[in-house]
Protein backbone atom coordinates (compact mmCIF):
# COMPACT_ATOMS: atom_id res chain seq x y z
CA UNK A 1 0.00 0.00 0.00
CA UNK A 2 1.00 3.61 -0.56
CA UNK A 3 1.95 5.79 2.40
CA UNK A 4 -0.38 8.58 1.39
CA UNK A 5 -3.78 9.00 -0.15
CA UNK A 6 -2.77 12.12 -2.02
CA UNK A 7 -0.54 12.56 -5.02
CA UNK A 8 0.71 15.41 -7.23
CA UNK A 9 -0.62 15.66 -10.76
CA UNK A 10 1.03 17.85 -13.41
CA UNK A 11 -1.17 19.81 -15.81
CA UNK A 12 -0.61 20.20 -19.53
CA UNK A 13 0.55 23.82 -19.30
CA UNK A 14 3.77 22.74 -17.54
CA UNK A 15 6.72 24.71 -18.95
CA UNK A 16 9.37 22.21 -17.79
CA UNK A 17 11.18 24.88 -15.78
CA UNK A 18 12.38 22.46 -13.11
CA UNK A 19 11.28 24.41 -10.03
CA UNK A 20 9.26 21.44 -8.74
CA UNK A 21 12.21 19.07 -9.24
CA UNK A 22 14.33 21.21 -6.90
CA UNK A 23 11.47 21.67 -4.45
CA UNK A 24 10.43 18.05 -3.87
CA UNK A 25 12.05 16.69 -0.70
CA UNK A 26 11.64 13.12 -1.95
CA UNK A 27 12.99 13.71 -5.46
CA UNK A 28 9.77 12.35 -6.84
CA UNK A 29 9.71 14.60 -9.91
CA UNK A 30 11.81 14.31 -13.06
CA UNK A 31 11.87 16.09 -16.40
CA UNK A 32 13.27 13.79 -19.06
CA UNK A 33 12.41 15.24 -22.42
CA UNK A 34 12.12 18.97 -21.68
CA UNK A 35 8.39 18.97 -22.32
CA UNK A 36 6.66 18.20 -19.05
CA UNK A 37 7.51 17.21 -15.50
CA UNK A 38 6.63 13.70 -14.38
CA UNK A 39 5.72 12.52 -10.89
CA UNK A 40 6.89 9.13 -9.62
CA UNK A 41 3.68 7.47 -8.45
CA UNK A 42 5.37 5.36 -5.82
CA UNK A 43 7.59 8.05 -4.29
CA UNK A 44 5.24 11.04 -4.10
CA UNK A 45 3.42 11.47 -0.79
CA UNK A 46 1.22 14.36 -1.91
CA UNK A 47 2.78 16.90 0.49
CA UNK A 48 2.02 19.78 -1.90
CA UNK A 49 5.41 21.54 -1.72
CA UNK A 50 5.85 21.35 -5.48
CA UNK A 51 2.35 22.66 -6.05
CA UNK A 52 2.99 25.78 -3.96
CA UNK A 53 6.27 26.50 -5.75
CA UNK A 54 5.23 25.88 -9.36
CA UNK A 55 5.39 29.26 -11.14
CA UNK A 56 2.87 28.12 -13.75
CA UNK A 57 0.46 26.86 -11.06
CA UNK A 58 -0.12 23.62 -12.93
CA UNK A 59 0.37 21.08 -10.13
CA UNK A 60 -2.74 19.84 -8.42
CA UNK A 61 -2.85 17.55 -5.39
CA UNK A 62 -5.49 14.93 -5.92
CA UNK A 63 -6.63 11.63 -4.44
CA UNK A 64 -4.62 8.64 -5.56
CA UNK A 65 -7.82 6.72 -6.15
CA UNK A 66 -9.17 9.38 -8.47
CA UNK A 67 -5.91 9.34 -10.42
CA UNK A 68 -5.90 5.56 -10.73
CA UNK A 69 -9.51 5.47 -11.84
CA UNK A 70 -8.71 7.68 -14.83
CA UNK B 1 17.48 18.53 -1.87
CA UNK B 2 20.53 20.41 -0.65
CA UNK B 3 23.66 18.90 -2.18
CA UNK B 4 25.14 21.97 -3.84
CA UNK B 5 27.09 21.62 -7.08
CA UNK B 6 29.13 24.10 -9.11
CA UNK B 7 26.13 24.62 -11.35
CA UNK B 8 24.13 26.00 -8.41
CA UNK B 9 26.32 29.10 -8.41
CA UNK B 10 25.76 30.23 -11.98
CA UNK B 11 23.67 33.15 -10.69
CA UNK B 12 27.04 34.75 -9.89
CA UNK B 13 27.91 34.58 -13.60
CA UNK B 14 24.64 36.33 -14.42
CA UNK B 15 25.34 39.17 -11.96
CA UNK B 16 28.92 39.47 -13.24
CA UNK B 17 27.64 39.76 -16.80
CA UNK B 18 25.22 42.54 -15.92
CA UNK B 19 27.91 44.40 -13.95
CA UNK B 20 30.54 44.08 -16.72
CA UNK B 21 28.28 46.10 -19.02
CA UNK B 22 28.87 49.06 -16.72
CA UNK B 23 32.60 48.85 -17.38
CA UNK B 24 32.54 48.26 -21.08
CA UNK B 25 29.48 47.74 -23.21
CA UNK B 26 31.40 45.36 -25.47
CA UNK B 27 31.16 42.69 -22.75
CA UNK B 28 27.51 42.47 -23.81
CA UNK B 29 28.68 40.17 -26.61
CA UNK B 30 29.42 37.51 -23.98
CA UNK B 31 25.66 37.28 -23.50
CA UNK B 32 25.45 35.39 -26.77
CA UNK B 33 26.54 32.39 -24.67
CA UNK B 34 23.22 32.62 -22.77
CA UNK B 35 21.42 32.57 -26.10
CA UNK B 36 23.27 29.90 -27.96
CA UNK B 37 23.87 27.38 -25.14
CA UNK B 38 20.19 26.64 -24.30
CA UNK B 39 19.34 26.28 -27.99
CA UNK B 40 22.29 23.94 -28.54
CA UNK B 41 21.47 21.81 -25.49
CA UNK B 42 17.82 21.39 -26.45
CA UNK B 43 18.66 20.75 -30.11
CA UNK B 44 21.38 18.20 -29.40
CA UNK B 45 20.23 16.52 -26.19
CA UNK B 46 16.50 17.12 -26.52
CA UNK B 47 16.02 18.33 -22.96
CA UNK B 48 15.73 21.53 -20.94
CA UNK B 49 18.72 20.96 -18.70
CA UNK B 50 19.77 24.56 -19.34
CA UNK B 51 16.61 25.81 -17.59
CA UNK B 52 16.68 23.00 -15.06
CA UNK B 53 20.33 23.31 -14.03
CA UNK B 54 22.47 25.92 -15.73
CA UNK B 55 20.46 29.13 -16.16
CA UNK B 56 22.03 31.80 -13.98
CA UNK B 57 19.10 34.10 -14.54
CA UNK B 58 16.57 31.55 -13.25
CA UNK B 59 18.83 30.91 -10.25
CA UNK B 60 19.14 34.62 -9.58
CA UNK B 61 15.35 35.02 -9.55
CA UNK B 62 15.00 31.96 -7.29
CA UNK B 63 17.67 33.23 -4.88
CA UNK B 64 16.40 36.81 -4.63
CA UNK B 65 12.81 35.60 -4.62
CA UNK B 66 13.32 33.78 -1.32
CA UNK B 67 13.37 37.18 0.37
CA UNK B 68 11.67 39.52 -2.05
CA UNK B 69 8.82 37.62 -3.70
CA UNK B 70 5.18 37.95 -2.65
CA UNK B 71 4.79 34.33 -3.75
CA UNK B 72 1.43 34.86 -5.41
CA UNK B 73 0.25 32.98 -8.50
CA UNK B 74 0.74 34.69 -11.84
CA UNK B 75 -2.46 36.13 -13.32
CA UNK B 76 -4.22 33.47 -15.33
CA UNK B 77 -3.72 35.11 -18.73
CA UNK B 78 0.06 35.10 -18.20
CA UNK B 79 -0.01 31.34 -17.85
CA UNK B 80 -1.73 30.66 -21.16
CA UNK B 81 -0.02 29.39 -24.30
CA UNK B 82 -1.27 32.48 -26.13
CA UNK B 83 0.68 34.72 -23.80
CA UNK B 84 3.83 32.58 -23.96
CA UNK B 85 3.89 32.36 -27.73
CA UNK B 86 2.70 35.94 -28.09
CA UNK B 87 5.55 37.18 -25.91
CA UNK B 88 8.02 35.01 -27.84
CA UNK B 89 6.80 36.50 -31.12
CA UNK B 90 7.02 40.05 -29.79
CA UNK B 91 10.48 39.33 -28.41
CA UNK B 92 11.70 37.91 -31.72
CA UNK B 93 10.36 40.89 -33.69
CA UNK B 94 12.16 43.27 -31.34
CA UNK B 95 15.30 41.14 -31.61
CA UNK B 96 15.24 41.21 -35.41
CA UNK B 97 14.62 44.94 -35.26
CA UNK B 98 17.78 45.24 -33.17
CA UNK B 99 19.73 43.16 -35.69
CA UNK B 100 18.41 45.39 -38.48
CA UNK B 101 19.52 48.52 -36.60
CA UNK B 102 22.97 46.93 -36.37
CA UNK B 103 22.87 46.25 -40.10
CA UNK B 104 22.04 49.90 -40.84
CA UNK B 105 25.09 50.97 -38.85
CA UNK B 106 27.17 48.33 -40.65
CA UNK B 107 25.95 49.59 -44.04
CA UNK B 108 26.70 53.17 -43.04
CA UNK B 109 23.04 54.26 -43.31
CA UNK B 110 22.78 55.15 -39.60
CA UNK B 111 25.23 56.38 -37.01
CA UNK B 112 26.11 54.52 -33.84
CA UNK B 113 23.68 55.34 -31.05
CA UNK B 114 25.44 55.10 -27.68
CA UNK B 115 22.35 54.44 -25.63
CA UNK B 116 20.46 51.53 -24.12
CA UNK B 117 16.83 51.02 -25.02
CA UNK B 118 15.08 49.78 -21.92
CA UNK B 119 11.68 48.04 -22.18
CA UNK B 120 11.88 48.67 -25.93
CA UNK B 121 10.93 52.31 -25.31
CA UNK B 122 13.15 54.32 -23.01
CA UNK B 123 16.48 55.54 -24.32
CA UNK B 124 19.15 55.58 -21.65
CA UNK B 125 22.42 57.32 -22.57
CA UNK B 126 25.25 55.00 -21.55
CA UNK B 127 28.44 56.57 -20.25
CA UNK B 128 30.25 53.24 -19.93
CA UNK B 129 30.82 52.80 -23.60
CA UNK B 130 34.57 52.52 -24.43
CA UNK B 131 33.79 51.75 -28.03
CA UNK B 132 36.66 53.68 -29.59
CA UNK B 133 38.61 50.62 -30.66
CA UNK B 134 35.91 48.76 -32.54
CA UNK B 135 33.96 49.20 -35.74
CA UNK B 136 30.62 50.91 -35.06
CA UNK B 137 28.33 47.95 -35.86
CA UNK B 138 30.07 45.77 -33.27
CA UNK B 139 29.34 48.45 -30.67
CA UNK B 140 25.79 48.93 -31.93
CA UNK B 141 25.03 45.23 -31.53
CA UNK B 142 26.51 45.33 -28.02
CA UNK B 143 24.16 48.18 -27.07
CA UNK B 144 21.20 46.35 -28.60
CA UNK B 145 22.01 43.05 -26.96
CA UNK B 146 22.67 44.56 -23.55
CA UNK B 147 19.36 46.41 -23.86
CA UNK B 148 17.60 43.08 -24.45
CA UNK B 149 19.34 41.50 -21.45
CA UNK B 150 18.57 44.47 -19.18
CA UNK B 151 14.97 44.61 -20.33
CA UNK B 152 14.34 40.93 -19.69
CA UNK B 153 16.07 41.21 -16.32
CA UNK B 154 13.79 44.09 -15.32
CA UNK B 155 10.68 42.20 -16.46
CA UNK B 156 11.88 39.05 -14.71
CA UNK B 157 12.65 40.91 -11.46
CA UNK B 158 9.24 42.58 -11.51
CA UNK B 159 7.56 39.19 -12.02
CA UNK B 160 9.73 37.76 -9.24
CA UNK B 161 8.64 40.45 -6.76
CA UNK B 162 4.96 40.59 -7.70
CA UNK B 163 4.36 36.89 -8.23
CA UNK B 164 6.48 33.75 -7.80
CA UNK B 165 10.31 33.87 -7.76
CA UNK B 166 10.71 32.16 -11.12
CA UNK B 167 7.47 33.46 -12.60
CA UNK B 168 9.44 34.81 -15.56
CA UNK B 169 10.25 31.21 -16.57
CA UNK B 170 6.57 30.74 -17.45
CA UNK B 171 6.85 33.11 -20.42
CA UNK B 172 10.63 33.48 -20.87
CA UNK B 173 11.28 33.42 -24.64
CA UNK B 174 14.32 31.16 -24.23
CA UNK B 175 12.32 28.71 -22.13
CA UNK B 176 9.47 28.70 -24.65
CA UNK B 177 11.91 28.17 -27.53
CA UNK B 178 13.82 25.35 -25.84
CA UNK B 179 10.59 23.60 -24.85
CA UNK B 180 9.37 23.98 -28.45
CA UNK B 181 12.59 22.42 -29.75
CA UNK B 182 12.20 19.54 -27.26
CA UNK B 183 8.62 19.02 -28.44
CA UNK B 184 9.78 18.80 -32.05
CA UNK B 185 12.71 16.58 -31.21
CA UNK B 186 10.87 14.21 -28.91
CA UNK B 187 7.63 13.96 -30.84
CA UNK B 188 5.54 11.18 -29.41
CA UNK B 189 7.96 10.52 -26.57
CA UNK B 190 5.61 11.61 -23.78
S1 LIG C 1 7.36 23.77 -11.52
FE1 LIG C 1 5.44 23.59 -12.64
S2 LIG C 1 5.85 24.39 -14.69
FE2 LIG C 1 7.83 24.01 -13.71
S3 LIG C 1 8.39 21.93 -14.35
FE3 LIG C 1 7.33 21.73 -12.41
S4 LIG C 1 5.18 21.39 -12.97
FE4 LIG C 1 6.20 22.17 -14.77
S1 LIG D 1 3.55 16.45 -3.58
FE1 LIG D 1 5.41 16.49 -2.29
S2 LIG D 1 6.26 14.43 -2.53
FE2 LIG D 1 4.81 14.68 -4.22
S3 LIG D 1 6.04 15.44 -5.90
FE3 LIG D 1 5.22 17.25 -4.85
S4 LIG D 1 6.79 17.84 -3.37
FE4 LIG D 1 7.26 15.73 -4.05
S1 LIG E 1 12.88 29.82 -18.62
FE1 LIG E 1 14.36 31.43 -19.15
S2 LIG E 1 14.95 32.40 -17.21
FE2 LIG E 1 13.88 30.49 -16.73
S3 LIG E 1 15.51 29.01 -16.47
FE3 LIG E 1 14.88 28.86 -18.61
S4 LIG E 1 16.18 30.28 -19.77
FE4 LIG E 1 16.39 30.75 -17.58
Amino acid sequence: MFKSKKIAKIGDLCVACGVCVKECPLRAITIQTGIKAKVCLTTCVGCGKCSKACPASVIGICDREVLHER
Amino acid sequence: MKDNKWSDYLWIVEITYLVLGFFNILFAWLGMIFFVTPLLISSIKGNKSYCNKYCGRGQLFATLGKQLSRNKPLPKFMRTSYFRYGFLTFFMIMFLNMVFTTYLVFAGTSNLSEALTILWTFKLPWAFANTIDVVPWVAQYAFGFYSVMMTSTIIGMTTMVLFKPRGFCVYCPMGTMTQGICKLKNKGAL
